[in-house]
Order: structure tokens, then C-alpha cells, then sequence
């Protein structure tokens, strides 16, 4: 027992060893850079979009499991959604890592490998960046956004 | 008699007494305590270093007795803090082999003395299209500095390339050397290769081109015996930290010569000899650079580190730190898929490693619930991380008061994090 069992669950060493999505997506019309500069963690979220919805959605780069796993789930998830839905999930993402639970809204059961994050605090950043990335794609934000 | 005897025995607590880890460790008051329910196993010293007790005493004691602020008042404690103060300037000057006290100037750490370096000397000395020569494993701090010094002069920026080991190169060193190169600035050690470089050899080059010499020794006083004289450096700074001292204060070391033709870095109380508001007068060097209150307590705090240091003596340190960096390497390199970055013959207790498919924030988390700190990232070094190729390492650094049964501690964690993600 390591004690880490909660945060790194089997979905997440899944997604951190064969992550979706993983590609550049050629056709993007939105695309955003994360960056974490306290590790240097970085990723960038490539967003095509039809109207108002995330028709496709790809990211790249390099960072630790727990971000890696939160980007590749992310894509899985963010695919066919509106974009205020986009924003709503990110919203309930940040209350799960953060363990502000029974704020409203129900968890997918998808991001449900997450709740782990918040015994973890010095970890949300990691959890938290590729969303961020995703965010700032769909604002039309052209600077990267930094988890600082 | 007797009792004279026996006072001054224990007065000079045992200078010659065997290096005994036990006894070290029970003088470092947090080394006991537990984290997630693990013994602590700190080896993230190279971050900061833990504080004996006295260290904390002293400050402490001053706090409690003799607090005020020095140079200002008449009254009975401010000369005591005074006299507290000027007594660790001495003793720093001894630590470092300054052939005068006035050679030492208290800073907030490493960082201040470097951007003080940069802008005091190199504004007054520095001319457009001047070289300044670093090396690829030079820390943010001394790098930054210089390129703020280099927007405002029009200086020229060189690095100088490591080795696959980790080591200076030195003929390539030599070859980037020009008769424009004014500064070299190197570190003593690296905080992620833990390579010492050999400052005597870099100091004869300086000397052959005409320029200075400035040593980033934050990493290397935990360690080894500093002799500026015998380095022959220009400029030697360090922090309190990082030597069982306080936060908030370091050493500056500098050529009195070059120090007395540098004008102030900062403006402000403690540093004038006379002011109107037309024209100030500076005071003499040191306190021409010490402007506003300093840091009294920290370095009240960093004179008792000086004295721990010395009195278990970097030979006995030395001698002990060694054998235990051999044998963390050794032990290291029995977990699979762990490469080890950085070889140098000579080294400080510093190991930077990568396992592989394992990113090195995954490895620090599942340590941590072992009771382990170790540090990852990119340790404000991205140059040398850029070279080394890799975005982060996990770094494990040592101290005097680390045991072989932690490194045990260290590899067996290695090897938990390697079930966790190789199954």
C-alpha cells in the first residue's frame, strides 16, 4: 500500500500511459498553450470548432501522470459539447480536485478518477492545466496561460 | 583547576571527536518527526538545509535578549546587536578566508549577491558589446541578473558548455574566453548535477583574459571549505539556507579593491555617510551596500550555522558525506530504468535522476507518502535542463545528517514507485 492509491488510480495510469486524443488536430481553429513554470509541465489543446460546439478537440505536450490523464479524459469529454458546457465541466472539475463537493451540478462519472486530486492540494495545478489550456482555446486567447 | 578544565572541555565541544551521524542527527531538532506517518527522510537539503538547535537558539536568544536595530542608537541593546552582528561579519571572513572582514557584505541570499554583483559592478565597469561568459549549469539566478545587466548596458551573453558527465568542459571554457570577456560567472557546485567545478583552474583563465571572477557558492559551503584567496575568485556569494542557517540572509564576498570602487546597488538607511537633498555621501564598504535594516536575527542565526560547520569541521564532513554519495549511487542504480544525470568525478551530495516512463512530479508525490522529500522540476535551472534533455528531474540531495538506512529508505520508495507504474 502507498498510500498514493487514491490518486493514481487505474484510469489515470491508463490514460497516462496511452493518452487520446494525443495528436496535433490539423484543422484546428482554436489552439492554447498551458504551462506550469514551477515543473515546466506544458500542453497544448487544439479545438475545432461547428458553431457554438467542440466538433473535435486534440492536445500535446509534456507533463507528469495526473495532468497527461486530466488532458486525455478531458478531450473524451469536451468532444460533441457546447462550448457553455465545456465551461460548465471545467467548473465542476475545479470543485472536484479541490474538494468543494456537493456544490451543485453532478459529477460525470468520467472525471469521477479525479476526486483523488484534492487529498493531494500541491497536485490540483497539474490536474487543472490542460482545462485551463482548453479554456483559454475556446476565450480565443492567443497568450499562453500559466498556472501562476 | 579542575573545574576550569572541565569548563573549557565544554566549552570547545569536541573538535576532535569522531564524526558520529547519530549524534549530529539529535542536534537537528525536526529530523525526529514523522510525515504521513513515515520517519522523515529529507533529502531535499539542497533546497534548504534543517537548522540545528543551535541555530535556532541563538536567534532565539538574541530575540529574547537583546533585540534592536544596530547602528542607530546609543542605548545598551542596539550595541549589543550591534556587536552581535559585526562578530558574525568576522566570522564569516574566517568561514570564507577573506583576508578582511570588510570583504563581507550581509545580503537577503545568493540572489541579492548576484544582482548586486551585476548591477554594482558591472553598470560602473561594463561597457556595450563587453562578454560575460556563464555555463550551462549555471542556476536562474545567475543568469537573470546578468541579462538585466545586459538590456541595460548592451553587454554580450556566453555560455559555456558541459560535458556528457555533467562536468565543465574547460577547453571549451578557454576557447569562448576573448579580450572582451570582462565577467565569468560559475557556479562552485550544481544544484542539480551536484558537479563542482574547479574554480582555481576558471580563476587562472579569468586572470589571463582580464576578468573577473564571480562564484555562486550557494551549493558548495554546505560541503567543502571555502578559501576565496585560494580560489582566487573575485566575488563569492551564498545563502544562509542552504548551510543550516536562516532564510533571508547570505554572503557576499568581494575584492576589497573592487568593492570599494563599486557604487551603491541599493539606496536607503545604513549606507550614507551624509545626506541632503542635493547630494548624498556614501559610507565606506560594507555598509555602502547594505542599505535599510538587515536581516539582524538571520544573521545572528547564520554565525551559530558558521559555527556548527566548523566545529564538526568539512573535514569530518567531507570524509562522511563521500562514502554516502558512492553508496546512494550505487544503490540508485540497482532500481530499473533509473538513469542517473550527472557523473562528474567530483561532486557534492547532489543526485538528479530520471525513471524511466515516470515523470519526475509522480515520483516526488509517491515518495512524499513515504515520508521522503526529494525535490523535482526543473530546479531553476532550464538551460542545463534544455541540455540535459529533459523537462524536469527528480532530484535527491544530502546532507551531513543523512544516513545510509535513508538512502535504503530512498531506493525502496524508487522501487514503489516503480510497482505503482510499471505493472
Amino acid at each position: 500500500m502507498t498510500g498514493t492509491s487514491a490518486l493514481y488510480q487505474e484510469i489515470i495510469l491508463d490514460h497516462n500511459r496511452a493518452p487520446r486524443n494525443f495528436r496535433r488536430l490539423e484543422d484546428a481553429d482554436r489552439t492554447a498553450e498551458g504551462y506550469n513554470p514551477l515543473c515546466g509541465d506544458q500542453f497544448t489543446v487544439f479545438v475545432k470548432l461547428d458553431g457554438d460546439r467542440v466538433a473535435d478537440v486534440s492536445f500535446l505536450g509534456k507533463g507528469c501522470a495526473i495532468s497527461m490523464a486530466a488532458g486525455s479524459l478531458m478531450t473524451t469529454l469536451i468532444k460533441g459539447r457546447k462550448k457553455s458546457e465545456a465551461a460548465e465541466l471545467m467548473d465542476l472539475f475545479q470543485r472536484l480536485v479541490t474538494g468543494q463537493t456537493g456544490a451543485g451540478g453532478s459529477v460525470p462519472p468520467q472525471l469521477a478518477p479525479f476526486n483523488g486530486v484534492s487529498g493531494f492540494p500541491e497536485r490540483v495545478k497539474c490536474a487543472t492545466l490542460p482545462w485551463h489550456a482548453l479554456k483559454a482555446a475556446l476565450e480565443s486567447r492567443s497568450e499562453p496561460v500559466s498556472t501562476e | 583547576m579542575g573545574a576550569k578544565i572541565l569548563e573549557h572541555a565544554g566549552s570547545v565541544p569536541a573538535e576532535s571527536a569522531p564524526f558520529d551521524v547519530r549524534q549530529i542527527r539529535e542536534d537537528f531538532p525536526i529530523l525526529a518527526r514523522r510525515v504521513h506517518g513515515h520517519p522523515l527522510t529529507y533529502l531535499d537539503s539542497a533546497a534548504t538545509s534543517q537548522k540545528p538547535r543551535t541555530v535556532l537558539d541563538a536567534m532565539t536568544v538574541h530575540d529574547t535578549t537583546a533585540n534592536a536595530n544596530v547602528h542607530r542608537a546609543v542605548h545598551e541593546l542596539s550595541r549589543l546587536a550591534t556587536e552581535a552582528m559585526e562578530r558574525v561579519r568576522v566570522q564569516a571572513a574566517g568561514f570564507l578566508h577573506a583576508a578582511h572582514p570588510e570583504e563581507i557584505v550581509f545580503t537577503s541570499g545568493t540572489t541579492a549577491g548576484l544582482n548586486l554583483v551585476a548591477q554594482a559592478y558591472g553598470r560602473k565597469f561594463l561597457r556595450p558589446g563587453d562578454e560575460i561568459v556563464l555555463t550551462e549549469m549555471e542556476h536562474h539566478s545567475n543568469i537573470v541578473p546578468w541579462q538585466l545587466l545586459r538590456d541595460q548596458v548592451g553587454v554580450v551573453i556566453r555560455a559555456s558548455p558541459i560535458a556528457e558527465d555533467g562536468s565543465l568542459d574547460l577547453a571549451a571554457l578557454r576557447r569562448i574566453l576573448t579580450d572582451r570577456t570582462r565577467v565569468i560567472a560559475v557556479t562552485h557546485a550544481s544544484n542539480v548535477t551536484g558537479t563542482v567545478n574547479p574554480i582555481a583552474a576558471i580563476a587562472a583563465m579569468a586572470r589571463e583574459v582580464g576578468a573577473v571572477l564571480v562564484v555562486d557558492g550557494a551549493q558548495a559551503v554546505p560541503h567543502l571549505s571555502v578559501n576565496v584567496r585560494e580560489l582566487g575568485c573575485d566575488f563569492y556569494v551564498c545563502s544562509g539556507h542552504k548551510m543550516l542557517g536562516p532564510t533571508g540572509v547570505g554572503l557576499l564576498y568581494g575584492r576589497l579593491p573592487l568593492l570599494e570602487q563599486m557604487p551603491p546597488w541599493q539606496g536607503g538607511g545604513g549606507m550614507i555617510a551624509s545626506v541632503t537633498f542635493e547630494n548624498t555621501r556614501f559610507a565606506p564598504v560594507p555598509a555602502r551596500f547594505e542599505a535599510g535594516t538587515p536581516p539582524i536575527t538571520q544573521i545572528i542565526g547564520l554565525g551559530a550555522a558558521i559555527e556548527y560547520l566548523e566545529r564538526v569541521g568539512f573535514a569530518a564532513i567531507g570524509a562522511y558525506e563521500r562514502p554516502l554519495l558512492d553508496y546512494a549511487t550505487g544503490r540508485m542504480a540497482e532500481v530499473p530504468g533509473l538513469r542517473i544525470l550527472g557523473t562528474a568525478p567530483e561532486k557534492i551530495g547532489v543526485i538528479s535522476f530520471a525513471l524511466e516512463g515516470v515523470h519526475p512530479h509522480d515520483v516526488g508525490t509517491i515518495l512524499d507518502r513515504e515520508g521522503i522529500a526529494i525535490r523535482a522540476g526543473h530546479h531553476c535551472a532550464q538551460p542545463l535542463m534544455h541540455r540535459l534533455g529533459v523537462p524536469a528531474t527528480a532530484r535527491a540531495s544530502f546532507a551531513l545528517y543523512n544516513t545510509m538506512e535513508e538512502v535504503d529508505r530512498l531506493v525502496a520508495g524508487l522501487f514503489t514507485v516503480r510497482s505503482v507504474f510499471c505493472r
